[in-house]
């Protein structure tokens, strides 16, 4: 597939998602009650056969906050990146570290650095900061940590 | 050069010719400084980007082993420098004491780069980050650039040389910079 069938053929999958033009892959957004649905879809599909999640991140945009899933496909060499904007002030979205493995070890990172609860992973807790850092989020925007930073 | 102070390179003492030999003089503390300072072990300690040029100033191009630098140990216990390459972070800061105390005496600090000097660009606005190894272990050597180029490092490496040459301890710094 080309990359304009591609798009076409994802965007079948799933309804209500949206494409962002420009960029190198292909992009696009989906509501995160679709989200978890969708994953399976792209991980099953014969056609797409996503089996690599690359990157799996988060912005915070003081607005809300945008999970970024990078996908790719061994297969057919496709790569796609699928964003979901959640709520700020309550994150919550399904895990897919069933779907990818790799995705526990970044959900707990994502957990701890941005506060984003992922609903039914086996293990969230914290990653690399230690032991007294639990709901603190250093890479929120409007963090701060009065010991430890100097404003500019 | 300072008006009755030796070079500091040369072999601190007197050798005298004979037939068969030949006979040094000179004061042990001088001849101890003068050996110890041509044979210093670093550790391999490298948390960022400084360590690549640390890598780069070790293998074939830069070659500080021609300066006496190349047995890099990966134990504290048969180290005597530890060049601190990179950032070092809240978490990291009790580990790099421990390494430090792990050093026999006589030991020795350099600090590579921004970072270790001062936090570098994570001066501001950052949580994690250590403002200085200064304040975790006494440094000796500080280079400056983001990060140092390898003649930078050996200028850096030289230095600490002199300084243990000239008998300089951590707390009374008198290199002779007008050695030429």
């Amino acid at each position: 597939m080309n990359r304009e069938e591609l798009q076409a053929y994802i965007g079948d999958l799933g309804a209500g998602l949206t494409f962002e033009e420009g960029g190198d892959w292909i992009n696009f957004f989906v509501e995160p009650a679709a989200f978890r649905e969708l994953m399976l879809k792209l991980r099953a599909d014969e056609q797409l056969a996503f089996d690599y999640l690359f990157c799996l991140t988060c912005v915070d945009w003081k607005t809300h906050l945008t999970m970024v899933y990078h996908l790719s496909s061994t297969r057919y060499r496709y790569n796609i990146v699928v964003k979901s904007k959640l709520d700020r002030t309550t994150p919550e979205i399904e895990t897919i570290c069933d779907i990818w493995r790799t995705a526990e070890f970044h959900e707990r990172e994502v957990y701890e650095l941005f506060g984003v609860t992922f609903l039914n992973h086996p293990d969230l807790r914290l990653l690399i900061l230690p032991d007294g850092w639990e709901g603190k989020n250093p890479m929120r925007k409007d963090y701060e940590d009065e010991v430890n930073m100097i404003k500019l | 050069m300072i008006e009755g102070q030796r070079p500091v390179t040369e072999f601190p003492g007197q050798v005298h010719q004979t037939p068969t030999g030949g006979i040094m003089t000179g004061a042990i503390a001088d001849v101890i400084n003068w050996a110890r300072s041509n044979s210093l072990w670093p550790l391999t300690f490298g948390t960022s980007c400084c360590a690549i040029e640390m890598m780069s100033t070790a293998s074939a191009k830069y070659d500080w082993s021609r300066f006496g630098f190349e047995v890099a140990r990966a134990t504290p216990r048969q180290a005597d420098v530890i060049i601190i390459a990179g950032t070092i972070v809240n978490k990291m800061a009790p580990v790099l004491k421990r390494l430090y105390d792990q050093i026999p005496d006589p030991k020795y600090v350099i600090a590579m780069g921004a970072c270790a000097t001062s936090g570098g660009p994570f001066f501001y606005n950052t949580y994690s980050v250590v403002k200085g190894a200064d304040h975790v272990i006494p440094v000796d050597v500080y280079v400056a650039g983001c990060p140092p180029r390898p003649e930078a490092l050996l200028h850096a490496l030289i230095t600490l040389q002199e300084k243990i040459k000239s008998g300089g301890k951590r707390e009374r710094i008198d290199i002779n910079l007008d050695k030429q």
